[in-house]
């Protein structure tokens, strides 16, 4: 078969070519150009009704929903077909994607007034900030008119955390706190035993003895990757309980001083000599497969991984774990504080559809939906008292459920660390400078775990870049 | 080959001068203008838009509004030691990926020269990659080839014995360029493939009648000829490596640190992680500027379109 | 033509001719081996998005299993069609339009061109290196502020401006194919100009608009910058359909690897089928 004809005859045929030839060629090359149209539009043919944002007849609203790409919210995707039966006015359309591009896209968004979404799905970093700044919409007033909502039912720590002024602006959809999970059983055949409040000096004692390369079992697993959100999620818990800070009240940067030093250096060394092979790449997910998958003993990180290890589909090592609270040096408590919630931005021209749409995804009865339909090992954890009420979910997270209720509890956003500081939060800073400085210092902490960059180099880059920001709060 | 005459670009003699002949020069350029405007209209507001925001300090992550700084957001670029990481990042990978993945595209290309059994076959699946959505692609090669527990790569030197190796946090660099030439080398070689096949054959087999080695034909015949397709490949994919940010967003956000952060993915990073739009104004200008004047000086001196006497006209 | 150098003649025929079939079956073999090591991410994509997600992250990986179609029902049911439909609009009405504006542009940068072409074509060519990243948040607000934002004619104006620099530089070269002898026999016949575009020019000039328009609409489809900034929820396009299956909580692979398989397949199998088409459109500019 001649795969192809030569590049010089196909250019030069015309030359001596009579017209005739010409023609010839021309019909045979048309229908070649024809074949390559066909091929182009190819998945073109559905083109009528392209755009997913259809309306919602003639009276209806079509709301536009901004979410965070996590199994939990993927499905209230999948249940909207039950909102949009009870309310058949509202039509719901999603825009989703992963935490990063969401994140920038929502704060472009809202912080210029775009009016792009009805709902959007923040955390209680944005929500107290952004009510301040009069960019999203007081929640209380349609919470008091909405009968059954009962808002008193969050989990007082989450429900602070999302308020501004005594009044929610955004209501959360799940919430987490961190904690240490193991594997009972390897540490049985090592002979170890996990205290109840276990100290960072004891883990890395445990970290040491149960890393075992050859079996390609790491001694714990860390987050390593950039990102405000990945690494320095658990690295600031430990900054916090070695007695370290970001900054002291007059917003001096303390990035470099020996408390937290010791706490990033404990953390670096940790990880790369007992954590999970490709540490500076891992974040929450490549954690969750190398726990689930067994090739690690021990991984602190989100109460939340505790729905991921104990579901068959995805774990090997289902009912083989321990949970403990996340562990401490200094302070009595240690685990952050987060939680995804749904705030309405006060661009959105559909406010009140908009709160119908948000009550019912934060709502008991939602909770309860999600539970009878996709499992109730499934719901959205850590944002209602009563969730851990429910007898099916007791059961079926008998595990972890109230290791997950009582380190959500015990989180406080507002007395961090041991000394006094300037700002609120316990694994971020409540400034909007944050998620620039955070990603920056995250980026450093990232190459000293690479070994690309020893650990007083990469704070003092850090400790640079946190004078600058701090130095416009002195002013 | 043919060559247009060069009668077409003279001008007709025109009796009524200049009148006529600057009608007729409107008449030439009429085609033109509907190109020409709308991309001056589509890339240079949006650039003078930016001009205008690097002269101001906005965070739009904060109320407020932008208020004027003059040149104070430029300084900041120039004394911000990661701009300089970034640009020599933006250098590498540009040269590294246009380098590697056009002496295989060569290889490759001088392999499907000559006829063998599914030669078809073979072009089509060595084109792929090209046509694969480079999103995708990035996503393929960060999950399922480069993953240091279950990826690929490590399986296949796990063979012969190698240790299992942390590509993308110990060779961020290698792992970004691997995957770039990987997507780029089928389009390199399909363009020295067309310049390979247009050789002239008589030559070739007089070289061979005559006893000249292998060798001695390429060098002496074959590459000479390939020049002007080498060229093309170079400056083809050197304007699309440049700007290369799908693959780096995917794999490595930038790191480990800021180990592969490249001018594209820093500026984004100073739009949407920083939000600081005058800033991040402030380095695309300056990546704008440079890149003209680098453009300018290869297009003008190694690409023998752009170099006057060489060409028609 | 550099000549070379004779030398003496090769020795006998025959064993000649051997070497060179075994010289071949060895020539035939690397050439396979390389196309395997190539296009095997592309394979392993696809054997992927057709394993149960606990199949996909193995060590040694798993060449053996039992296919599931879960995951393209999975990747199904959140609803590509939009995103399908997005894409498909933007690329085809783009790629149009950039043939609309380049073709006439292309013809007065080579037939006739017009004085200081090169400088034009430079322009052209030079907005193509400009980093499109540079201007995304002036472009935003401009697109916020004339209430385009999430549209689809937002991304086909501008992906016409991202492929019309390369889609004139294509066609450039394909009107230098023109052959001068041709087309000033037609004049001499007095051929006016539009017969003269319809009857000598175009029919030259069709394939190299078919490669044009595949080219270009490699570049549409698969991109995702502006599709990611300018698009939510009404006009998103496939590669962001790609990236809300990137969930930071809980690894995907094989869902993710069947999405990846469905957004590359219309691009993959379009320059399967015109590959030849792609050799010489690419190359033309080498020539002229």
């Amino acid at each position: 078969m001649g795969v192809y004809q030569s590049h010089v005859t196909e250019i030069t045929y015309p030359r001596t070519g009579s017209a005739n030839h010409l023609e010839e060629v021309a019909i045979a090359r048309r229908r070649r150009v024809a074949a390559i149209a066909a091929a182009l539009t190819l998945g073109g043919c559905s083109a009528a009704g392209a755009g997913g944002g259809g309306g919602a007849g003639p009276h209806g609203v079509a709301l536009r929903v901004a979410i965070v790409a996590n199994p939990q919210m993927q499905d209230v995707e999948k249940l909207t077909s039950e909102f949009e039966k009870a309310n058949p006015d509202i039509k719901v359309n999603y825009v989703t994607l992963p935490e990063n591009e969401s994140r920038a896209k929502i704060t472009a968004s809202v912080s210029t007034q775009s009016n792009e979404f009805d709902v959007v799905m923040i955390s209680n970093y944005e929500t107290p900030m952004w009510a301040r700044f009069g960019w999203i919409s007081d929640l209380q007033p349609y919470m008091s008119k909405t009968p059954g909502y009962d808002e008193s039912d969050f989990i007082p720590s989450i429900r602070k955390s999302l308020s501004y002024r005594g009044d929610m602006y955004s209501v959360p959809f799940y919430g987490e706190s961190s904690f240490l999970v193991y594997r009972k059983d390897l540490f049985a055949k090592a002979g170890l035993k996990m205290p109840a409040h276990p100290t960072w000096t004891q883990i890395a004692g445990f970290a040491r003895r149960l890393t075992n390369k050859a079996k390609g079992i790491a001694g714990i697993c860390l987050r390593g990757e950039a990102g405000w959100g990945q690494v320095l999620a658990p690295l600031d818990t430990v900054i916090n309980t070695f007695g370290g800070r970001w900054y002291d009240p007059s917003w001096h940067a303390q990035l470099t001083s020996p408390a937290d030093e010791r706490a990033v250096s404990f953390y670096v060394n940790l990880v790369t000599k007992y954590g999970e092979p490709g540490a500076a790449g891992s974040g929450f997910a490549e954690c969750a497969t190398q726990y689930g998958q067994g090739s690690a003993a021990m991984w602190y990180d989100a109460t939340s991984t505790a729905g991921t290890i104990e579901d068959k589909a995805t774990s090997t090592v289902v009912g083989k774990n321990g949970y403990v609270p996340a562990p401490v040096m200094k302070t009595p408590n240690s685990g952050w504080l987060y939680t995804w919630s749904l705030a309405i931005p006060k661009t959105s021209p559909n406010q009140q559809a908009a709160w119908r749409f948000i009550s019912w995804a934060t709502s008991k009865a939602y909770i309860k939906l999600v539970g009878s339909k996709l499992g109730w090992a499934s719901l959205p954890p850590g944002s209602r008292l009563s969730t851990y009420q429910i007898p099916q979910y007791r059961q079926a997270a008998k595990a972890f459920a109230s290791p997950t209720l009582q380190a959500i509890e015990h989180a406080d956003p507002n007395h961090p660390t041991v000394q006094p500081v300037p700002y609120v939060g316990v694994q971020f800073l409540d400034i909007p400078e944050f998620q620039d400085l955070g990603t920056r210092v995250s980026q450093q902490v990232t190459a000293a775990i690479a070994g690309q960059e020893s650990v007083s180099s990469a704070l003092s880059t850090s400790q640079k870049y946190a004078s600058t920001v701090g130095d416009g709060y002195r002013k | 080959m043919a060559t247009a005459t060069a009668d077409q670009a003279v001008h007709l003699p025109g009796a009524r001068g200049q009148d006529r002949r600057s009608r007729e020069g409107w008449i030439r350029r009429l085609p033109l203008m509907p190109a020409l405007v709308f991309t001056i209209v589509v890339t240079q507001i949006p650039f003078l838009l930016t001009l205008y925001y690097s002269l101001q300090s906005w965070n739009i992550a904060k109320p407020g509004s932008p208020h004027w700084v003059g040149l104070h957001n430029y300084v900041d670029v120039f004394s911000d030691p990661v701009f300089y990481g970034a640009l020599l990042h933006t250098i590498e990978i540009t040269f590294g990926s246009v380098l590697i993945a056009t002496l295989l595209g060569l290889g490759l290309a001088i392999l499907l020269d000559r006829k063998f059994l599914g030669r078809g076959l073979v072009r089509t699946l060595l084109i792929s990659p090209f046509l694969i959505m480079p999103t995708a692609a990035a996503l393929l090669w960060k999950t399922t080839m480069l993953d240091p527990v279950y990826g690929i790569v490590n399986w296949v030197i796990g063979w012969f014995g190698a240790a299992p190796v942390d590509f993308v946090s110990k060779h961020p660099l290698g792992s970004v360029i691997a995957t770039v030439v990987w997507q780029w080398t089928p389009f390199e070689m399909l363009i020295l493939l067309a310049g390979l096949q247009g050789q002239p054959r008589d030559v070739l087999e007089a070289a061979r009648v005559d006893g000249a080695s292998a060798w001695a034909s390429f060098r002496e015949i074959t590459l000479p000829h390939l020049r002007s397709y080498l060229e093309l490949g170079v400056l083809l994919g050197s304007i699309y490596v440049v700007n290369t940010f799908d693959t780096i967003y995917m794999i490595t956000q930038g790191g480990p640190g800021t180990a592969t952060t490249n001018l594209p993915f820093y500026i984004y990073q100073r739009a949407f992680e920083g939000f600081d739009i005058g800033q991040a104004a402030a380095l695309g200008v300056v990546t704008v500027v440079g890149t003209i004047i680098v453009a300018t000086i290869a297009l003008r001196t190694v690409f023998r379109v752009f170099i006057e006497n060489e060409s028609r006209a | 033509m550099a000549t070379v150098a004779a030398t003496a003649p090769g020795s006998g025929r025959p064993r000649r001719r051997l070497r060179e079939r075994l010289g071949g079956i060895a020539w035939g073999t690397v050439a396979w081996f390389a196309a395997i090591i190539f296009f095997f991410p592309v394979f392993w994509m696809v054997l992927t998005s057709f394993k149960p997600e606990s199949a996909a992250y193995t060590n040694p990986p798993k060449f053996f299993f039992n296919p599931t179609l879960d995951q393209y029902k999975a990747v199904f049911s959140t609803g590509m069609g939009p995103f399908l439909a997005n894409s498909a609009i933007a690329t085809v009405i783009s790629v149009l339009l950039v043939l609309l504006l380049a073709t006439p542009a292309a013809y007065a940068l080579s037939m006739r061109p017009v004085g200081r072409w090169r400088d034009a074509l430079f322009f052209f060519i030079s907005t193509k290196m400009l980093p499109v990243v540079a201007a995304i948040v002036p472009i935003y607000l401009a697109v916020r502020d004339i209430g385009l934002l999430d549209s689809i004619p937002t991304l086909i104006v501008l992906y016409t401006a991202m492929n019309l620099p390369i889609a004139v530089w294509m066609m450039r070269s394909f009107f230098l194919e023109v052959p001068g002898e041709i087309l000033e026999a037609a004049r001499i016949d007095g051929a006016d100009l539009r017969h003269e575009l319809t009857e000598v020019v175009m029919p030259v000039v069709a394939p190299g608009l078919a490669a044009t328009a595949l080219i270009c609409a490699i570049f549409a489809w698969n991109e995702f910058f502006f599709a990611l900034n300018l698009t939510s929820i009404r006009s998103a396009t496939m590669p962001v359909f790609l990236v809300s299956f990137v969930t930071s909580e809980g690894l995907f692979w094989a869902k993710l690897a069947a999405a990846a398989t469905l957004a590359s397949v219309p691009v993959l199998i379009a320059g399967w089928i015109a590959q030849r088409q792609l050799v010489r459109g690419l190359s033309m500019g080498a020539i002229k």
